[in-house]
């Protein structure tokens, strides 16, 4: 399959901050492929520097067969962008802003106006079609400023946290427009913070933490080193200090661990037999709410490989150790 | 064609979102009828003033709608990132940034038009030199709006463009021979006065409404095309240095 985007020790610095850090990766023609990692690990200006919105200190990246640093303007023409912030014009209306965004790329009137009203449909959008965007809700806002980056058909399309701080029904509608984007053809570079978001919809993942891609692959080979992983979480309403290595000690097969929320997490290459594990521990005065088996999941991929917890992820780059 | 376009597009944008404002519509009539009644009194020479002081107020009309207008227009747009938009839109930033300013000219002439209007009920201009005073206009607000973008595309904040404006609008006001002629002001300042693209335009205008100017033409029309094309290419090499990080 062609490759639309390269990179080769893609680099940034700003002033003597190192944003990005020598990373290089693929991305084939149609592929969804997702760059997953927590706030400040240097995802946006990835994008930035793919799209010639900010010149790479050093290293190469080619953009639909196009050097983007040699020829920015050539390279714009094949991409759609969805930057992290709508930022749509809050004085236009929704229809006047696709239609502007289409003006853009030199479209003629009537597609324009064609091709608005069917974005607007598709979206959910039309009747605020003449509602002004400064008017809209965060959603409403993100669904329009997707749309205006889809508005001349790009077969390459950036989307920088297509989800964050929006409401749950919109998120879901971004989601399905973002699958069926991708079943059109569309080749889709997903930047979130969110987990399950890059699992459930991306071919293949890259891990990027402070500037440095740590690990890239499909979803599924992932988390293949994980399928004879068993865990079970079991809530306590209450765990008294001396009952962790009391439990340890009893079960020696189990990798057990404490989670927050009082969760005791049992975690093994056996399948896990529930019942002794709930009598040991009411025998030593723990109340069990709830025990249930977990299928592992990207997160624990994620959290084994790169060492940043979920908390952190959505925090910033606050490792497991404490360090920034 | 795909970039006239986009150009025709922009521009259009701009006058609905921002010139058509009725802020910026009181602005562009308000100022000019201020500054106008402002000389006329000062002057105390009743309509014999009149023609003294329209080259003025038809430059300082100008300078201030164009200069005021890039803060928001450019300033502004890049803070909230909807500026990025159009740099990521495939379209020559000469192109882009000729399209972002032509508002800014157009709302500039517009000014220029306000004490002509008032003018004329009161003096008769058919002898005026209109073959110097429209391009002189056209040139002063192209020249003023360069400034302007200059301005916009150095600082990152509105409030920073509306004070570093003023860092060049005032000294130009009073250096440029409308307040007083060149040849009075200090020796010491009159090498100052031929920095500001004001002084040029100022001298057509003088010279097509009352026959008296301090260089010749040429140098006022050459010096005003050199201010407006240096400043352009200032700016977008400001754009590409300080915005495409």
């Amino acid at each position: 399959m062609e490759k639309i985007i390269q990179t080769e020790d893609l680099t940034k610095y700003f002033d003597d901050l190192l944003a990005v850090d020598h990373i290089s990766f693929d991305i084939k023609s149609g592929e969804l492929f997702g760059l997953l990692g927590p706030n400040g690990a240097g995802k946006t200006t990835t994008i930035k520097m793919l799209t010639g919105l900010a010149k790479p200190s050093s290293g190469r990246a080619v953009v639909a067969g196009i050097d983007i640093r040699k020829h920015p303007k050539e390279a714009q023409w094949m991409m759609g962008v969805v930057p992290d912030e709508s930022n749509l014009y809050p004085e236009l209306t929704g229809f006047e802003n696709l239609n502007f965004c289409a003006a853009l790329y030199g479209m003629a009137r009537q597609e324009r106006r064609r091709r608005s009203r069917e974005l607007l449909k598709i979206f959910d959008l039309s009747d605020a079609a003449d509602r002004k965007f400064g008017d809209y809700s965060k959603g409403m806002k993100r669904k329009l400023t997707i749309a205006a980056g889809i508005i001349h058909h790009p077969p390459l399309l950036f989307l920088d946290e297509p989800t964050t701080g929006i409401d749950v029904t919109s998120a879901r509608q971004i989601r399905q427009l973002t699958m069926e984007l991708r079943k059109g053809g569309t080749t889709i570079l997903l930047t979130t913070h969110y987990i399950e978001e890059a699992e459930r919809l991306c071919d293949r993942i890259a891990f990027i933490v402070k500037g440095r891609i740590i690990h890239i692959d499909s979803v599924a080979n992932l988390l293949q080193p994980m399928q004879d992983v068993y865990i079970m979480d079991v809530v306590l309403s209450d765990a008294t200090g001396g009952l962790l290595p009391a439990t340890v000690q009893h079960f020696p097969d189990y990798h057990v661990e404490m989670l927050p929320g009082e969760v005791m997490r049992f975690t093994s290459h056996q399948p896990i037999i529930v019942s002794p594990i709930i009598n040991f521990l009411e025998e030593h005065e723990a109340q069990v709410l709830e025990a249930r088996r977990k299928k592992p999941s990207l997160e624990d991929v994620f959290v084994k490989l790169t060492g940043v917890d979920k908390d952190a992820m959505l925090n910033g780059t606050r490792d497991k150790g404490g360090r920034v | 064609m795909k970039n006239s376009t986009a150009f025709w597009n922009i521009l259009l944008k701009d006058i609905k979102a921002y010139y058509l404002k009725p802020p910026n519509i009181s602005w562009g009539i308000v100022f000019p009828l201020a500054w106008t009644g402002m000389f006329f009194v000062r002057s105390g020479q009743g309509l014999e003033s009149i023609e003294s002081l329209l080259a003025g107020v038809i430059s300082i009309s100008i300078l201030f709608g164009t200069t005021s207008m890039l803060a928001v227009t450019v300033t502004f747009e890049k803070k909230n990132a909807s500026f990025d938009r159009l740099l990521l839109a495939p379209l020559p930033l000469e192109v882009l940034m000729l399209a972002k300013t032509s508002g800014a000219i157009l709302f500039g002439m517009m000014n220029a038009l306000v004490p002509i209007a008032m003018a004329s009920f009161l003096m008769d201009l058919s002898g005026l030199k209109w073959v110097y005073i429209l391009p002189a206009i056209l040139l002063i607000a192209i020249s003023s709006t360069f400034l302007g973008l200059f301005v916009a595309v150095s600082v990152n904040e509105v409030f920073e463009a509306q004070t570093f404006s003023n860092f060049i609008r005032f000294p130009m006001l009073f250096l440029c021979g409308l307040f007083v002629p060149l040849q009075d002001l200090p020796v010491f300042l009159q090498p100052l006065s031929y920095i500001f693209p004001l002084t040029y335009g100022v001298d057509i205008l003088h010279f097509a409404i009352q026959d008296q100017s301090v260089l010749p033409l040429s140098i006022d029309f050459g010096a005003l095309i050199g201010f407006c094309v240096i400043l352009f290419l200032i700016s977008l090499r400001n754009i590409h240095k300080r915005w495409i990080l």
